[in-house]
């Protein structure tokens, strides 16, 4: 057979995924907690630390997590880039810049956006304050927070930041294994 | 477990690793295998196995592609069995193919990790939409922008070092017909007026989106003279993981790399890695990351890895003490699920005294290293000119 035919170089064949994803044990509180507009965190007693989003593990000490604590919504900005290129899928126009943000009362950063401010301005240290959606969109979801925004505070230094954190830590540690003994 | 050595017989790859718009999954990966092959004066008859890696499936859309893949790989009635370490597969794949002849299982190993990146959108399929969470995920470069911020602020390194990498990398591939970019005129002005594409990235300092695959024959002691070209011995091989987030996890340097390195070089006698490795293969996908993995793997203290990059020392075109990435590197080819594989078999080849144009005068010893996931998985081989 002769097989002399215009090679065809790419043709669309689309893949969509739709799912359906089942809240475990331990982020349903959470879960109903954004609802209401409160952050919560996981206490591990393994480590003293704070976890966040509480996913009911410590990644750390493997052990399961359920005692909540409740998380500020003001935070520090530990890490960050500003996005310059349009990503597939995403509805957001860059630039944009997302941070990583230690919430006061956490040892583990999440992402979310940065506005209110210039490109520039934005940088290790500054201190950050939630913009929540209106309460009247509240869903389950962290989406509740639109963005965050700076608090005009001094920048922090975050290596002082993380000791600080750790020495809290430790100490919840000591307190929880106290709980035990007792 | 037995402690059979394992030889490096064949390396294939495919013909550059470009764009790719007429030809399929399974011709790419056949074109590297029977390179492979070749390279070893095999038959598909002399494999007994067949490992293969790739990284998400959502890089092509084509779920359990070694499903789809195994026939053209010859793998029909043959054990087939798929890795999968996101970006640092190539180098889990070698190493898991090798701890099969390692083990005395079997005699022969086919080994061969692809990317056919042109097939969909890795800055899409590295942004998925998460459940609670707002979608703001902005690709590989977006996960690693933070990171490198942070390496700068913490060396206080200057910020042209970034652009440097950029460039050696570049002009090393000039010397290697495999790589996707072949640059000759970049220089750190072209660097440092590309794009900003997540601040403090360029584009120039950013990888390409490439398409290729990369295979390796990896045979027992017994079996590693059907080849008229000398193997590669492997030496010592170590993977180590960690998860994504925790609290407090050090980014920069993480806990797995160090561990991985430590592990590595136990096992080849290695105390001083600049001193007694003649190159290095390391995955550097976005330029700073050579700096960062500088330090991390022990080839300059903490803090003071930049300063290899700017005094030369990584670069065989100014003949460095310790070059890194002579075939380009990931800057210049990055067909992801194969690149880790491309560090692991381009360190072969330099062993092998079969480099050619890229070739280290004399290298005896090599480490290929990979990474992937957030920093979080690692895969280094060391290997041999001598039997270990």
């Amino acid at each position: 057979m002769d097989i002399d035919l215009d090679p065809i170089e790419q043709f669309d064949a689309p893949i969509y995924h739709r799912y359906h994803a089942t809240s475990s044990r331990a982020i349903t509180p959470f879960l109903h907690a954004m609802k209401r507009g409160e952050i919560l965190g996981h206490l591990s007693t393994a480590t003293g630390k704070v976890l966040f989003p509480p996913l009911g593990a410590c990644p750390e000490s493997g052990e399961a997590t359920h005692i909540p604590v409740i998380l500020s919504d003001t935070g520090t900005v530990i890490g960050f880039t500003t996005v310059h290129l349009p990503i597939p899928g995403s509805k957001l126009v860059p630039p944009f810049t997302v941070a990583n943000i230690l919430l006061d009362g956490a040892d583990q950063a999440c992402s979310h956006l940065i506005s209110e401010c210039d490109i520039d301005e934005v940088a290790i240290g500054m201190r950050v304050l939630a913009v929540w959606r209106p309460a009247e969109v509240w869903n389950n979801s962290l989406e509740n927070i639109e963005y965050f925004k700076p608090t005009g505070e001094p920048l922090v230094d975050i290596d002082a930041l993380q000791q600080q954190c750790l020495a809290k830590a430790e100490q919840r540690k000591e307190a929880a294994k106290g709980g035990q003994d007792a | 477990m037995s402690n059979h050595r394992v030889a490096i017989c064949g390396v294939g790859q495919t013909e550059r690793y470009k764009t790719k718009l007429t030809c399929s999954l399974a011709g790419l990966v056949r074109e590297a295998a029977l390179n492979a092959l070749a390279d070893a004066g095999c038959e598909w008859s002399d494999i007994d196995a067949l490992i293969i890696g790739k990284a998400p499936d959502m890089f092509e859309g084509v779920v359990m592609p070694e499903a789809y893949l195994a026939e053209a790989l010859g793998g029909v009635n043959k054990p087939v069995i798929r890795v999968h370490t996101a970006g640092s597969v190539g180098g889990s794949t070698a190493i898991v193919a090798a701890n099969h002849i390692k083990s005395g299982l079997f005699k022969r190993v086919l080994t061969v990790a692809f990317e056919k990146q042109s097939e969909s959108n890795a800055h899409w399929a590295l942004s998925p939409s998460m459940p609670f969470r707002p979608h703001f995920n902005s690709g590989a470069g977006g996960m690693f922008a933070p990171v490198i911020r942070e390496y700068m602020r913490r060396s206080g390194a200057p910020e042209d070092v970034g652009c440097q990498v950029a460039v050696k990398d570049r002009l090393h591939a000039i010397k290697n017909p495999h790589a996707h970019l072949h640059l000759p005129d970049i220089d750190i002005d072209t660097v440092k007026n590309s794009p900003m594409l997540w601040e403090p990235t360029r584009f120039l300092e950013s990888c390409p989106s490439s398409d290729g695959a990369c295979a390796m024959v990896l045979a027992a002691e017994s079996h590693a003279d059907t080849s008229t070209h000398k193997p590669a011995w492997v030496h010592a091989m170590a993977m180590r993981s960690e998860p994504s987030f925790y609290p407090w996890r050090e980014e920069v340097n993480p806990e797995a790399s160090r561990a991985c390195a430590k592990d590595l070089y136990a096992q080849a006698g290695i105390t001083q890695p600049r001193k007694q490795l003649d190159m290095a293969e390391v995955y550097v996908p976005f330029s700073w990351f050579e700096p960062i993995w500088l330090e991390s793997l022990g080839f300059a203290e903490s803090g003071q890895g930049w300063r290899l990059t700017l005094e030369g020392a990584t670069s065989r075109d100014q003949g460095g003490d310790i070059p890194w990435n002579c075939s380009g590197g990931v800057l210049s080819s990055n067909p992801i699920g194969a690149s880790g594989m491309i560090r692991f078999a381009e360190a072969a080849l330099q062993v092998r005294g079969m480099a050619d144009q890229r070739q280290v005068e004399g290298a005896k010893r090599a480490l290929g290293h990979a990474y992937g996931g957030h920093s979080q998985f690692f895969a280094m081989w060391i290997v041999g000119a001598t039997k270990p």
